[in-house]
C-alpha cells in the first residue's frame, strides 16, 4: 500500500474542484514541478534543452490543444498544424508591426487569432459531422500553408515565407539561452495545463464530453451543441496557436509554412492516440513518446547494428513500427499511456495484493 | 471558347483519374464502414509492386497477376490482424487505424521496392487527339475508358452476383446480413481485395501519368472532396464527384487562380466540398443517416 486514500474524504464543493484529490497526488506534483524548474535548469546539457525537453513540452501543448478537440468534444481534426501555423505567424506579426508590445501579450494575440481562425473552420461543424467534418480541417491545412506561402506579407517579404524569432525578452529578463528557452516554454505550458485541466473538469468541459458520447443526446438535455462545439474549436486552435508559436520561437527559431504540414498534424493526432484520448496527462505521456522513440530506434539501429541500415530504410521501419504501434494501441490500449499509468497507480494502491 | 472547353474537359478527364481512387474507398465504406485512409498508399504498393516486377522483366500480365495476388495477400493481413480486433468500435478508431495501416504499406512499400521514381510506360503515346476542334488527351481519353471499363464490371458485379448482393446487404445493415448466414469476414476480404484491385489499376493509370513515386499516396488528399462531394457510399457518387472535382479544379486553376497567386489547386476542391457539403451534409448520393436516442 504505497498508496491510499482512506481518511482523505471530500467534504466541500472547493475540496471537490481540486486538481488533484490525494495528498500524495498533490505532493507528488508539486515535487515535479519543483525537479522541472529548479533542478533540471541546473542538471541539464543544452542538447537535452534544445533537443528534447522543448520540443516536449511543446507537442504536449499542441496535444493538449487537440485533445480538447477529439478527445473531450468528439470532433476529429487533420489540420492541427494549420492554426499552429496560424499562432506562430500571427504572434510574429503582432509582435513586428507593434513597436513595443510585450512578447507576452504577442503571444497571447497570436494564439486568439489561431483561435478565431479555429472557430471559422469549425463553422461547418454545425452543420456536418463524422468523416464529412474532416474535409473542414483539412481544408484549414491546405488553405492556412497555401496563404502563408503565398502572401509573403505575413513573413515580411522574406522568400518563401520564412519567419525568424524576435529576441526573447519577458518582463526585461533574456531568455535566449536553451535554458531560458526552456524556462519560457514550460512556463507557458504548465499555466495552460492548469487552464485546461480546470476547463475539462468544469461545466464546460462536461458539456463537451456530452456532445462527444452522443450530440443528438446532449442537444435534447438542453446543452447549446453549436455553441459547445466552436467553443470547443476555439479553444482547441488557441492552444495550438500558442503551441504553434512556442515551436517557432523557443524550439526552432525559424520556421517556414513548409514546416506546418499534414505530417505534422497526423503526428499531433499519433501523440493524442498513443497517450491517450480525454486525457491531460496522456499529451504529455504521448508527446516522450514521440519525442524519445525515434532517438531510441536511431540510437538502437547505429548501436546493434553499427550502420548496416543505411539513413533512407530506416525511415521506412521507423514509419512502419509506428504505424503498427498506433494499430497495437488502438486494438490493445484504446486509451493510451494515460490508462497504462492508470492502471500502475491502481496496482500501487492495492500492493502487494493483486486486486 | 475553345480554350474553355478544353480547359473543362481536360478537367473532367482529370476527374476520371481522382474517381477511380474514390471508387476503392467506395467500397471499403459500404462493406465494413471503414473509412480506408490507406487507399493512397495501397495505390503507392500496388503501383511499386507492379512497375518493379515489370522492370525486372516480366511481362505485363505476369505482373499484373503476381500483384493482385499481392493485394489480395496484403487483404487478408489486414483482415485477419487489424479489422477482426477492431470489431465493434467506434468510426473514428477504425479510421485511426487505416492511418496507421496507411503508415505501414508506405514504409513497406519503400522498404522493399526502394524510393526512387520509377517511369511507367503502358505504351499509350501521350498525343494530343483532336475532337470537334478541341484537343484532348490521347492518354486521358485512355483512362477514360478504363475508368468506365471498371465501374461497369463493378456494377455487375455488385448487382448480378451472389457476392454482390451479400455485399448490398452488409451495407445495408451488418446485424441482418449475419443473421441470415452472410459470412462477414470473408466478404471484407473479398472487398478488400476488390479495392486492391481498383488500386492497383488506379496505380498504373497515376503511374505512367506522373511515375510511380511517393507522392501517388499523396492522391488521397484528392480523392477526399471527391467522396465528399459524391457521398461515401455510392459509386455514382464516386464518379460524378470525380468529375466535378477534376472540372472545376482546372478551370479554377486558369481562371482564377492567375487573379490570386496560384497554386490553389491544393485547397480549392476542399472549399468546393464544403459549399456542397453546407447545402447537402451527406453529398449528393449518400444516404441520409437518421439519429435516434
Amino acid at each position: 500500500m504505497l498508496y491510499k486514500e482512506s481518511g482523505q474524504f471530500v467534504t466541500t464543493y472547493r475540496f471537490d474542484k481540486r486538481f488533484f484529490r490525494l495528498k500524495q497526488e498533490r505532493l507528488a506534483f508539486a515535487l515535479l514541478l519543483a525537479f522541472a524548474f529548479l533542478v533540471v535548469p541546473s542538471i541539464g546539457n543544452d542538447y537535452w534543452f534544445s533537443a528534447i525537453l522543448i520540443p516536449f513540452l511543446v507537442l504536449s501543448l499542441a496535444g493538449l490543444g487537440l485533445n480538447l478537440l477529439t478527445g473531450y468534444a468528439g470532433q476529429l481534426s487533420l489540420g492541427s498544424a494549420a492554426f499552429m501555423a496560424v499562432g506562430a505567424f500571427a504572434t510574429y506579426n503582432f509582435n513586428l508591426r507593434i513597436e513595443g508590445l510585450p512578447l507576452i501579450i504577442s503571444l497571447i494575440l497570436g494564439g486568439l487569432t489561431a483561435g478565431g481562425v479555429g472557430l471559422v473552420f469549425g463553422l461547418p461543424s454545425l452543420r456536418i459531422k463524422g468523416f464529412y467534418l474532416i474535409v473542414s480541417t483539412l481544408a484549414a491545412q491546405f488553405f492556412v500553408q497555401w496563404v502563408f506561402t503565398n502572401f509573403t506579407w505575413f513573413s515580411n517579404n522574406s522568400s518563401s515565407g520564412v519567419i525568424t524569432a524576435p529576441p526573447l525578452h519577458v518582463f526585461g529578463s533574456d531568455f535566449n539561452s536553451p535554458v531560458g528557452r526552456y524556462l519560457l516554454t514550460l512556463t507557458v505550458v504548465v499555466a495552460l495545463g492548469l487552464l485546461a485541466k480546470t476547463i475539462v473538469s468544469g461545466e464546460l468541459g462536461r458539456k463537451w464530453m456530452a456532445v462527444r458520447d452522443m450530440d443528438t443526446a446532449a442537444a435534447v438535455i438542453g446543452i447549446s451543441v453549436p455553441k459547445t462545439k466552436l467553443l470547443a474549436f476555439a479553444i482547441s486552435s488557441f492552444y495550438l496557436g500558442i503551441a504553434g508559436a512556442l515551436w517557432a520561437f523557443t524550439y526552432l527559431g525559424t520556421v517556414e509554412p513548409h514546416g506546418f504540414d499534414l505530417t505534422r498534424s497526423f503526428q499531433i493526432l499519433f501523440i493524442i492516440i498513443i497517450g491517450g484520448m480525454g486525457s491531460i496527462l496522456g499529451n504529455f505521456l504521448g508527446a516522450a513518446f514521440i519525442v524519445l522513440f525515434p532517438i531510441l530506434l536511431s540510437n538502437l539501429s547505429s548501436g546493434l547494428f553499427a550502420g548496416a541500415i543505411d539513413p533512407g530504410q530506416l525511415e521506412n521501419f521507423q514509419k512502419m513500427i509506428f504505424g503498427a504501434l498506433i494499430i497495437f494501441f488502438l486494438i490493445k490500449e484504446p486509451n493510451g499511456l494515460a490508462k497504462v499509468w492508470q492502471t500502475v497507480k491502481q496496482r500501487l494502491r492495492v500492493w502487494p495484493l493483486r486486486f | 471558347m475553345n480554350f474553355f472547353l478544353e480547359v473543362f474537359t481536360g478537367g473532367l478527364l482529370a476527374g476520371v483519374m481522382y474517381s477511380l481512387v474514390a471508387i476503392g474507398f467506395v467500397l471499403i465504406y459500404k462493406a465494413s464502414g471503414v473509412f480506408n485512409f490507406a487507399q493512397g498508399s495501397m495505390v503507392l504498393f500496388a503501383a511499386l509492386t507492379f512497375v518493379s516486377l515489370v522492370e525486372r522483366g516480366i511481362p505485363f500480365w505476369g505482373a499484373f497477376a503476381i500483384t493482385l495476388i499481392t493485394m489480395a495477400v496484403l487483404a487478408w493481413l489486414i483482415e485477419v490482424l487489424v479489422l477482426r480486433q477492431l470489431v465493434n468500435r467506434s468510426p473514428i478508431t477504425l479510421f485511426m487505424a487505416t492511418l496507421g495501416l496507411s503508415y505501414i504499406v508506405e514504409g513497406l512499400a519503400q522498404a522493399v521496392w526502394g524510393a526512387q521514381v520509377h517511369a511507367l510506360d503502358i505504351g499509350i503515346n501521350d498525343e494530343p487527339y483532336e475532337v470537334f476542334g478541341i484537343l484532348l488527351s490521347q492518354f486521358d481519353l485512355f483512362a477514360a475508358g478504363i475508368a468506365g471499363g471498371l465501374v461497369a464490371l463493378l456494377g455487375f458485379l455488385f448487382n448480378k452476383t451472389r457476392i454482390g448482393i451479400s455485399l448490398r446487404a452488409v451495407a445495408d445493415d451488418q446485424l441482418a446480413a449475419l443473421a441470415v448466414g452472410i459470412k462477414l469476414q470473408r466478404l471484407w476480404l473479398i472487398v478488400w481485395a476488390v479495392a486492391g484491385f481498383v488500386g492497383l489499376v488506379a496505380g498504373i493509370l497515376w503511374g505512367a501519368r506522373v511515375g510511380v513515386q511517393f507522392s501517388l499516396s499523396l492522391i488521397v488528399l484528392k480523392a477526399l472532396p471527391v467522396l465528399i462531394i459524391g457521398g461515401f457510399t455510392s459509386i455514382e457518387g464516386a464518379i460524378v464527384g470525380g468529375l466535378i472535382v477534376g472540372a472545376s479544379e482546372k478551370l479554377a486553376e486558369v481562371f482564377i487562380g492567375p487573379l490570386i497567386g496560384g497554386g490553389i489547386e491544393n485547397w480549392f476542391p476542399y472549399v468546393l466540398a464544403m459549399l456542397f457539403l453546407l447545402v447537402r451534409p451527406y453529398g449528393l448520393f449518400g444516404d441520409k443517416a437518421i439519429e435516434r436516442v
